[in-house]
């Protein structure tokens, strides 16, 4: 069997190469093709679907680097990572340790609440949030109105300084319910003889947790920051459906700036395909970065211990 | 689970502490989905009291925002173009990723490393960088006015999930299967049809409640597909768009978003445990 040519390999696989095309291509057309054609595009001066399109080579890339839009949204949404993600991380794992406990009745019920803004439309979540926290006679500020926290209505969304902070704790409130699944499985994984054997010895819950859970779950960390991390790059929907990256772009992130740039140019501009393709090139270049750094990184923590994981 | 409080004080006894937990999860759910809550209950208010009445059971409750919204501001129209596109989305994805997923995880084709190599390289490419060229390729394609094409295109977001899902899963099972059929005469077709899939009906479920979701929610590729295309919007679409156009209906606008998340968080509630363990698959592996 193993000196079959391959020609008579792949005769022999036909039909599972008949079983591989749809998914191919579905992959091909819509992952694969528009990851290779971006880089096309970004080398074009390209003013609209259906419009000639110039070649310009490298311009719209120099032409970024003195972009200081550009410039404030890159850096705006990896600023929106790091402000999400830790807490994110933190509050699910919390949560997730409480609700491991077997002994808790409600914590399915518990969990589904803590879901629910998670299977929530991000357009639905726009509405309802501009409503809450608007600032004439909005219900939140009424409330922080009559406890008497704050003294003057507190424009949440309309305020370049706290927009993106408002915004964050609304990310947060949104994907903390999909972290704490995470969690919840990567603590599945700690066999129930670990606690039980514990407590027979006296062990200490912190202890329990702080020693013996925390390294076995640790492995966990780099994938759930790694996909955490990625998500939070992605919060296009939540902006644009909340301040579509207002006021005065105070919360532009990349993939906002881009969905400018190519569809919804201001009045009396064209719309830039090349160069929203070429910064979406950039921006999809460093997640690639990030994500290879990470395997890097966790590859090198996994080594150094190797009894885990 | 016993703490250093628990011997020095017998009032806190590890199932009041328990209860004690629960109270304040109670109080922390009760937060966590006052939001949802809150704009089901304003859907039933009547425009003028949205914002003069700052309770959350409203004094008047109508029906009124639900039948403007639904016949004036077309969501009825945007309620069956998402249901279209999820389930004709949910139907091809499970297909061709369980076609492929089996395929990638137990047949020896060759060149199926490289395959997944690729798939796993653009695991983590985010949406704005793919949505020029999956635009200008539906409009070449001549879908890029039509709800087909958005179906279409709704396929890509997770196709590599699934497909690694099912590859995982159908790695597992004992290679003997395909043997057996093949010595009693059944033809691969068959063999995946009748033995294969109905063995894979967990990682099914899972992943026709995960596209589910993602069709249904799905904010960016309709948005840019129905730009010019109003009659084509989805809920999320429409629910925004109403937000821009018809400013003042915030009645109108939250009878809107509750048609919007009522099939989703049922789906959700009925089917939470393929959801959880969909996500929960997803870092495992």
């Amino acid at each position: 069997m193993t000196t079959l040519t391959l020609r008579r390999r792949l005769w022999l696989s036909r039909i599972d190469y008949l079983f591989l095309i749809p998914g191919l291509l579905i992959f091909g057309a819509f992952i694969l093709w528009p990851m290779l054609a971006s880089f096309y595009y970004s080398t074009l001066d390209w003013t609209g679907f259906g419009e000639n399109a110039k070649f310009v080579g490298l311009k719209n890339f120099t032409d970024l680097l003195h972009d200081e839009f550009f410039y404030a949204a890159f850096r705006r949404s990896f600023s929106f990572m790091l402000m999400t993600v830790p807490i994110q991380m933190l509050l699910a794992l919390v949560l997730a340790i409480i609700l491991n406990n077997k002994l808790l009745k409600l914590s399915t019920f518990f969990r589904a609440m803590i879901f629910l803004p998670v299977v929530t439309p991000v357009a639905v979540i726009g509405i309802i949030m501009v409503l809450l926290l608007s600032p004439f006679n909005g219900p939140i500020n009424g409330l922080l109105l009559d406890t008497g926290l704050v003294t003057r209505v507190v424009d949440f969304l309309g305020s370049p300084t706290i927009v993106l902070w408002t915004l964050a704790v609304i990310y947060v409130w949104k994907w903390t319910g999909i972290t704490l699944i995470y969690w919840l499985a990567a603590l599945q994984t700690v066999p129930d003889e670990l606690y039980e054997a514990a407590k027979l010895d006296g062990v200490k819950s912190w202890q329990v947790m702080v020693y013996m859970v925390m390294p076995i779950i640790a492995p966990f960390a780099g994938v759930i920051a790694l996909i955490s991390a990625i998500n939070a790059l992605n919060v296009f929907p939540l902006i644009q459906s909340t301040t579509q990256g207002g006021p005065f772009f105070s919360s532009e992130v990349m993939e906002v700036y881009i969905f400018r740039t190519a569809f919804a140019p201001a009045s009396g501009q064209f719309p830039r395909l090349g160069y929203a393709s070429a910064a979406g090139v950039i921006f999809g270049l460093s997640i690639i970065a990030l994500t290879i750094v990470q395997a890097i990184l966790m590859r090198r923590i996994r080594r150094k211990e190797p009894t885990h994981g | 689970m016993a703490d250093v409080m628990t011997h020095k004080d017998p009032f806190f006894t590890p199932r009041r502490r328990r209860q004690l937990v629960s109270v304040l999860l109670a109080a922390l759910s009760a937060i966590w989905v006052y939001p949802l809550v809150w704009m089901i209950f304003a859907s039933f208010k009547p425009n003028s009291e949205l914002f003069s009445n700052p309770g959350m059971i409203p004094d008047a409750p109508t029906v009124e925002n639900y039948v403007r919204a639904w016949r004036e501001a077309n969501i009825s129209t945007y309620f069956f173009n998402t249901l279209f596109v999820t389930v004709g989305s949910v139907v091809i994805t499970s297909i061709a990723s369980a076609l492929m997923g089996y395929v990638l995880g137990r047949r020896p084709v060759p060149g199926r490393f490289a395959i997944m190599g690729l798939m796993v390289f653009t695991l983590f490419i985010p949406q704005g960088y793919t949505i020029i060229p999956v635009f200008e390729l539906l409009t070449k394609l001549g879908l890029g006015q039509s709800l087909w094409g958005l179906m279409l295109a709704t396929c890509g977001h997770s196709i590599v999930v699934f497909t690694l899902l099912f590859a995982g899963y159908f790695t597992q099972m004992p290679k003997e299967l395909e043997e057996a059929c093949r010595m009693d005469g059944v033809g691969p077709v068959k063999t995946f049809v009748y033995v294969m899939l109905p063995l894979a009906k967990p990682i099914i479920v899972t992943v026709v409640v995960m596209q589910s979701l993602q069709a249904w929610n799905d904010f960016l590729l309709p948005l840019v597909i129905t730009l010019a295309n109003p009659a084509m919007r989805t809920l999320s679409v429409g629910i925004y768009s109403f937000k821009g156009e018809n400013f003042v209906d915030w009645g109108g606008m939250t009878a809107a978003s509750t048609i919007a998340i009522v099939p989703i968080i049922l789906l959700f509630l009925f089917l939470q445990r393929y959801f959880i363990d969909g996500l929960a698959g997803a870092v495992k592996g």
